[in-house]
């Protein structure tokens, strides 16, 4: 395409040409590291020996960039890299602050320690049938997710991770996992079709889809746009992805039926995205509209918290009411979302942190007793504390911190949202934060007591088990659960950081746009 | 232009929402179908119509001369296109075995996952 005379014309008012920062190469790491581990993976889709260790690999090093990302903005403020070069808002831009680098940090660790875990779970069939790069693909989708600055691109990666997400669901083509992913799919799709409906309306009102420069110009559409409504709709799809009421239903039908460590990995962080993008949007792009709408996110919250855990009571299956746990941990988040002050933000961010952990740690404890004890229903599973002391206290510890009691780490981030609610006049919703707690431990205070403390009548031969993997995953997932718990300052400061950044998005902006430059 | 495509999209949308209701799995996948077409063609509105002005820049300037057609619409819809039509394949697929193996496609009769009449938990030891 030489055309005579195209030398002449001066790029830089469209492109950016300094190079990009070596370090700034971070903010894409924790994207294309799984990307290419997963097309590598699936390339040896039939070693199935070499599978899970190179997946392990993979997830170490995108856990260690998350890591440096995390540090590099604590200290420097939010990265940004636009692809392409285009000037934003033409280029895409990943712009990582706080709050998308500290989730993705936590995200990759559970998923880590879930492909720990996988090597005992996930059989040679499993890994035939492609696990590992399900796996590493869906954790791209979700980098990608947490540290886009565009809101069609955040769009993509949710559809990654999602399309991942049934290729996990299905691993083993049961009966029950045919059926729980039929409604999985179909009503995920819906959600992001619902999402990228309202992505369509912003453009129109914007004409943009870069999250900073929404950020900036909103004031200015505010005038001609009917901008609560894209509110409401986004509120609409977030809120299915992140399974809030009303439209929380596909999680308890599907959650129980894939392999353990595939639920774990769900319900530690898939609905946490859907949490992620509401704050972004509601709290970052469309905040006088959040505050309109706070009134509804806050009945939606305490529904949510309520009517979970009230589900999760009637389980008999522990995977079931493990589900609607996620479920009633989503509404805790919501709170914060509702109150909207920085104390009740920081709190979601670190309730957020927590549910990722403990959530996955549950699931593959339901998996360590199923192995030892042989069943998932609290009918026939008994006697595991006279057996496996260690487990007990693990389930000590899992329970305890999902149930928001010391000296766990679900404790903090209650006291901050019911704080926040008391601060704001809303004792209501903060008396709908406790009576969750006090709920949870019913619920899993009775997996408890049947499951670890009942004698078990007659000697069930348990199939040879080995729960050594299992103690390890969750030895290490108990560290940073008693870590939140006991020493919860550093934690508090990264989400009141995150929270910051969020409220007020100059800096967020400012790095997208440096200097007021004027595409 | 526009209003032309505003009722063709909420014709598109009513059409699908009332097929997604239904309890039929194949009229449910046909719904989705029909709703991701709708979004495109939101989108493809939303970018406004402008006919016959390709957006090319002259070479004396740096911005376009004038109002021109809107080129990013159509890179949204063909990535929404690829991404729904992939989806489409994989639910099609996904309906079809799950006939196969539990010999309904009607929602109610769909409860493996969640059997009736479930026992509840023991009360006590």
């Amino acid at each position: 395409m030489a055309v005579p005379g195209t030398e002449a014309v001066d790029l830089s008012g469209a492109m950016v040409l300094a190079a990009t920062p070596s370090a700034d190469w971070l903010v894409v790491a924790p994207v294309a590291i799984p990307i290419v581990f997963g097309a590598v993976l699936l390339m040896f889709r039939h070693e199935t020996r070499i599978q899970a260790s190179v997946a392990i690999i993979g997830l170490i090093a995108t856990l260690a960039c998350n890591l440096l990302l995390l540090l590099r903005i604590m200290d420097q403020g939010p990265v940004v890299m636009t692809m392409g070069r285009w000037l934003p808002p033409f280029g895409i831009s990943f712009t990582a602050d706080v709050l998308g680098a500290s989730l993705a940090l936590v995200a990759s660790l559970v998923a880590l320690v879930c492909a720990f875990y996988s090597t005992a779970d996930i059989g040679t069939i499993g890994r035939r049938y492609g696990f590992y790069p399900f796996l590493m693909l869906m954790m791209a989708g979700v980098g990608g997710s947490f540290l886009t600055g565009d809101l069609f691109n955040l769009y993509v990666w949710f559809e990654v991770f999602l399309i991942s997400s049934f290729g996990l669901l299905i691993l083993g083509s049961e009966h029950r996992q045919l059926d729980g992913a039929t409604k999985y799919a179909i009503l995920n799709l819906i959600g992001t079709t619902f999402f990228l409906t309202a992505t369509a309306l912003l453009y129109g009102a914007f004409g943009t889809l870069n999250m900073a420069d929404i950020a900036r110009k909103a004031d200015s559409v505010r005038e001609v746009a009917p901008l609560t409504t894209l509110a409401m709709f986004f509120l609409l799809a977030f809120g299915m992805k992140a399974a809030a009421f009303p439209v929380n239903f596909w999680l308890p039908a599907s959650y129980h039926t894939p392999r353990i460590v595939t639920a774990a990995l769900f319900g530690g962080v898939l609905t946490k995205v859907g949490v992620y993008a509401l704050l972004r949007v509601l709290v970052m792009l469309l905040p006088p509209e959040r505050a309109l709408l706070s009134g509804v996110i806050g009945w939606v919250a305490a529904a949510t918290m309520i009517l979970g855990v009230m589900g999760a009571l009637a389980q008999t299956d522990i995977r079931r009411a493990l589900g609607f746990v996620v479920i009633s941990s989503v509404g805790i988040m919501l709170a914060g979302l509702a109150l909207g002050n920085g104390e009740g933000l920081a709190g979601t961010i670190f309730y957020a942190f927590h549910s990722m952990i403990v959530m996955a740690a549950l699931y593959l404890l339901a998996g360590i007793m199923n192995g030892l004890g042989g069943s998932y229903s609290l009918r026939t599973l008994s006697g595991l504390y006279a057996n496996h002391p260690l487990i007990a206290a693990f389930a000590l510890i899992l329970i305890l911190a999902s149930a928001g009691l010391p000296p766990a780490s679900g404790l903090w981030p209650k006291v901050m949202l019911v704080r926040a609610s008391l601060d704001a006049g809303q004792g209501w919703l903060a008396l709908a934060v406790l009576a969750t707690g006090f709920f949870t431990t019913l619920a899993l205070g009775r997996v408890f007591i049947l499951a670890v403390w009942r004698q078990r009548d007659e000697a069930v031969t348990a199939e040879r088990y080995s729960p050594l993997l299992g103690y390890v995953t969750l030895g290490i997932l108990a560290v940073p659960v008693l870590f939140m718990g006991l020493y919860p300052q550093p934690v508090i400061n990264i989400a009141e950081q995150a929270a910051g950044g969020i409220l007020d998005a100059s800096t967020y902006i400012g790095t997208v746009f440096p200097e007021g430059a004027q595409p | 232009m526009e209003p032309i495509l505003a009722l063709t999209v909420a014709i598109f949308f009513s059409v699908s929402i009332y097929l997604m209701l239904s309890k039929h799995i194949i009229r449910i996948l046909l719904g989705v179908s029909i709703f991701g077409n709708a979004v495109n063609l939101t989108i493809f509105t939303s970018g406004r119509v402008v006919r016959e002005i390709p957006p090319i820049i002259p070479l004396d300037l740096s911005v376009p001369d004038g109002i021109t057609a809107n080129p990013l619409p159509q890179a949204l819809i063909l990535t929404a296109i690829v991404i729904s039509f992939s989806f489409f394949a994989f639910l099609l697929v996904l309906a079809f075995r799950t006939y196969q193996e539990l010999g309904t496609d009607d929602t109610d009769g769909m409860r493996v996952a969640e059997p009736k009449g479930e026992e509840l938990p023991p009360l006590g030891y």
